[in-house]
């Protein structure tokens, strides 16, 4: 009982409006609301199960969530709006998918924690200091004009496309047991000391942008946006790095995340791209693994919740109840221990003790065991997190995942590199 | 009288027919019209250009992949023929038991028990740098330094494709072995010939038909792969398997379309060169 009341007063103070044109009586509502199922879809890093357990069990409602590659979770919000209600994406995926109109803006002031959201997606400056990265920062594909604009504004407008849920810094993994002396630069992925023990990931979009970090911080290029390379720059990264393919600098290309795991807990490997949670999962097997932070910056990545267009009534109404929920610290706590950053880092205190708080958010070398949400040890008192402070390493970044205009240019490239 | 018995004709052969078009000549269809498509980065628009034809024979990558997905089949092929061969004819041939040819032969398919890709997978932890076989080859002290090129190389790629496809080349020609009248073997000898003479003027053209049907199985379907050289070579070699893979993946599929369409001409070509040198029908 005590749920349904929750669920009947929030909705009432956010969605009075709404449900007095579309409902007569606002009982309905306590009613119909478990009766609601929102479908989301979206890349695998935020769908987690536990978040559809605890949307049940806080807000009442039904969260399905389907899982897809980045590449089909495009297609799928480009070309079948019917298909989902709430689309979880990234910020370049949204500058490609916006413009066919099948998501619609939403209002800022129903999201209760706007204020607090942290400076990346709407000034695009972390700290009033902060150089904006290049490439697709989130701010610039965060708002629209109005409801309906398909045209991305300049500034706060009021009206978001994505609400940011997960984002985190990528940078090399390395394999410090291996190497046996400091790496600072992300120029020592092709330094010839590490031939036949190097990978790269073979996913285009973003192995391009490491390509660049190295060729950047090599002194070979100097790219005007590595975020939007022109054909110039596009051949000359790819020439230096399929000199250093022929020459035997890599070990072999990985897809999937558990690929680049066993490349570098096998020893395979002992410089490479990597994912935050592969570090984690290397570390978990008891190998040394180091997620290497770099003196050119990060290449950072960022997903948002976005509404489908065709979402009204009762179910946009649950759908910013699950907005406010997801921002509100919960969800925020339990990304944090994944090793990812919430949108609203301050809610998060709340759901986690101050040892994690300050591990993961601070810098701060734990003062106790630190645990995955799932229970593994991640550290022991004493450790620090590689990177340190959620500002040190957000603060930063040099490059956003983003797409180029030449990006039909870049994949043929690619396969080529892939071929060569 | 003759209507009727045609139109019962047609119905007994309706349901396969039904089955072969809308399954593989409706798909077929569909691949090679989408081939003439256009793409922009998440949609497929229909249109009838050859801009896919035209990148894909004017890129030199092309001509390379293909060159290496034929140095697979081939060199796929010689090593899964003599082994097949070998095995088939012990099976046939030095085996005498019609049981213990059974059993022998229910041996050989053991590992096909379990999936394809895991056979290929469990080489990778074997080959590795610091894999079993490595470790042994070094207490053995043959090598002083681990062998890279044991793992992510044509090595390791050749090595999964023979592994795997090599029972598909034994069960056709041990097949046809079986048939082979036995005194046509015993007319051979008591005409002198040797034991070599035998295998290669009685025993290998009498055996044509099974080889030519393992070799269509092994050459089609190592020219159709692309997660065995994925795996084993990490991503470093290409085929043209890979290169439809990577156009599906980026959503370009009309381009992916035209390679298959290319692929699929090239495989039949091989496979009608194949037919010309033995008449499968007349000999099953």
């Amino acid at each position: 009982m005590s749920k349904m009341r929750y669920s009947r007063r929030t909705l009432l103070k956010t969605g009075a409006a709404a449900a007095a044109s579309t409902l007569a009586a606002p009982m309905v509502w306590a009613q119909e609301i478990k009766d609601i199922k929102l479908r989301q879809f979206g890349t695998g890093v935020s769908n987690l199960n536990d978040v559809a357990t605890k949307v049940k069990e806080d807000l009442g409602f039904t969260l399905e969530m389907t899982a897809l590659d980045s590449d089909s979770v495009t297609q799928r919000a480009a070309t079948q709006p019917d298909s989902f209600d709430i689309a979880d994406i990234e910020y370049w995926i949204c500058k490609k998918v916006w413009p066919t109109g099948n998501l619609q803006a939403m209002d800022a002031s129903k999201i209760a924690n706007y204020d607090k959201i942290a400076g990346t997606f709407r000034s695009g400056k972390l700290t009033p200091e902060s150089v904006i990265a290049q490439g697709t920062a989130p701010h610039t594909v965060g708002f629209v004009e109005g409801p309906g604009s398909t045209k991305f504004a300049t500034d706060e407008s009021g009206w978001m496309t994505l609400i940011p849920t997960i984002y985190n810094a990528d940078t090399l993994g390395i394999r410090p047991d291996l190497i046996n002396r400091p790496i600072d630069s992300w120029a020592e992925l092709l330094n010839p000391e590490f031939k036949g023990k190097a990978s790269i990931l073979d996913i285009s979009s973003i192995g391009i942008m490491d390509m660049a970090m190295v060729c950047e911080a090599m002194g070979e290029i100097q790219y005007g946006d590595k975020g939007n390379m022109t054909k110039e720059e596009i051949d000359k990264t790819f020439a230096i790095f399929t000199a250093a393919k022929q020459n035997g600098q890599f070990r072999a290309f990985w897809k999937s995340f558990d690929e680049s795991v066993n490349l570098m807990a096998s020893g395979e490997v002992v410089i490479q791209s990597m994912w935050s949670p592969a570090i984690t999962a290397v570390k978990s097997r008891g190998v040394p693994c180091v997620y290497q932070p770099l003196k050119e910056g990060y290449r950072s990545w960022g997903g948002g919740l976005g509404l489908s267009a065709s979402l009204s009534g009762i179910e946009l109404e649950a759908a910013y109840e699950y907005i406010n929920w997801y921002l509100s610290g919960w969800v925020g706590g339990y990304l944090m221990r994944q090793g990812y950053y919430s949108a609203v880092p301050e809610t998060s205190k709340n759901f986690m003790t101050e040892n994690e708080w300050g591990y993961w958010y601070e810098g701060k070398a734990a003062t106790d065991i630190i645990t995955s949400p799932t229970g593994d040890q991640l550290a022991v008192a004493g450790d620090v997190r590689d990177g340190g402070s959620f500002t040190d390493r957000m603060g930063a970044v040099a490059c956003w995942n983003s797409v180029m205009d030449e990006n039909q240019y870049m994949v043929r490239k690619w396969n080529e590199f892939i071929a060569a | 009288m003759r209507t009727p018995r045609n139109i019962i004709a047609y119905l007994q052969a309706a349901p396969l027919m039904a089955v072969l078009l809308t399954f593989l000549i409706a798909p077929i269809l569909m691949i090679i019209v989408v081939s003439f498509w256009g793409a922009t980065e998440f949609s497929i628009y229909p249109a009838f250009q050859f801009d896919n034809y035209a990148f894909l024979f004017g890129s030199p990558v092309t001509y390379k992949v293909f060159f290496a997905t034929f140095k697979y089949a081939l060199i796929t092929w010689v090593f899964t023929l003599s082994i097949g061969f070998t095995v088939a004819y012990f099976l046939a041939f030095h085996v005498r038991t019609q049981v213990m040819q059974t059993a022998l032969f229910l041996l050989c398919t053991i590992p096909f028990l379990t999936s394809n890709i895991i056979r290929m997978i469990s080489w990778i932890p074997f080959l590795g740098r610091n894999g079993i076989a490595n470790q042994t080859l070094i207490s053995w002290g043959v090598i002083d330094e681990p062998l890279e090129w044991l793992l992510y190389s044509d090595f390791s790629v050749i090595l999964a494709f023979v592994h795997l496809y090599t029972l598909f080349m034994v069960v056709p020609i041990f097949n046809t072995m079986m048939r082979i009248d036995r005194s046509l073997i015993e007319a051979a000898y008591d005409n002198g010939a040797s034991g070599l003479q035998t295998l290669w003027h009685v025993i290998v053209p009498l055996t044509k038909p099974g080889i030519m049907i393992g070799t269509i199985f092994v050459v089609t379907l190592v020219m159709g792969d692309f997660i065995t050289v994925r795996f084993m070579s990490g991503s470093q070699k290409a085929n043209v398997g890979r290169l439809i893979s990577n156009d599906i993946s980026l959503l370009q599929y009309p381009s992916a379309a035209a390679t298959a369409v290319v692929l699929l001409c090239t495989v039949l070509l091989v496979i009608g060169i194949l037919l010309r040198f033995v008449n499968i029908r007349k000999e099953l």
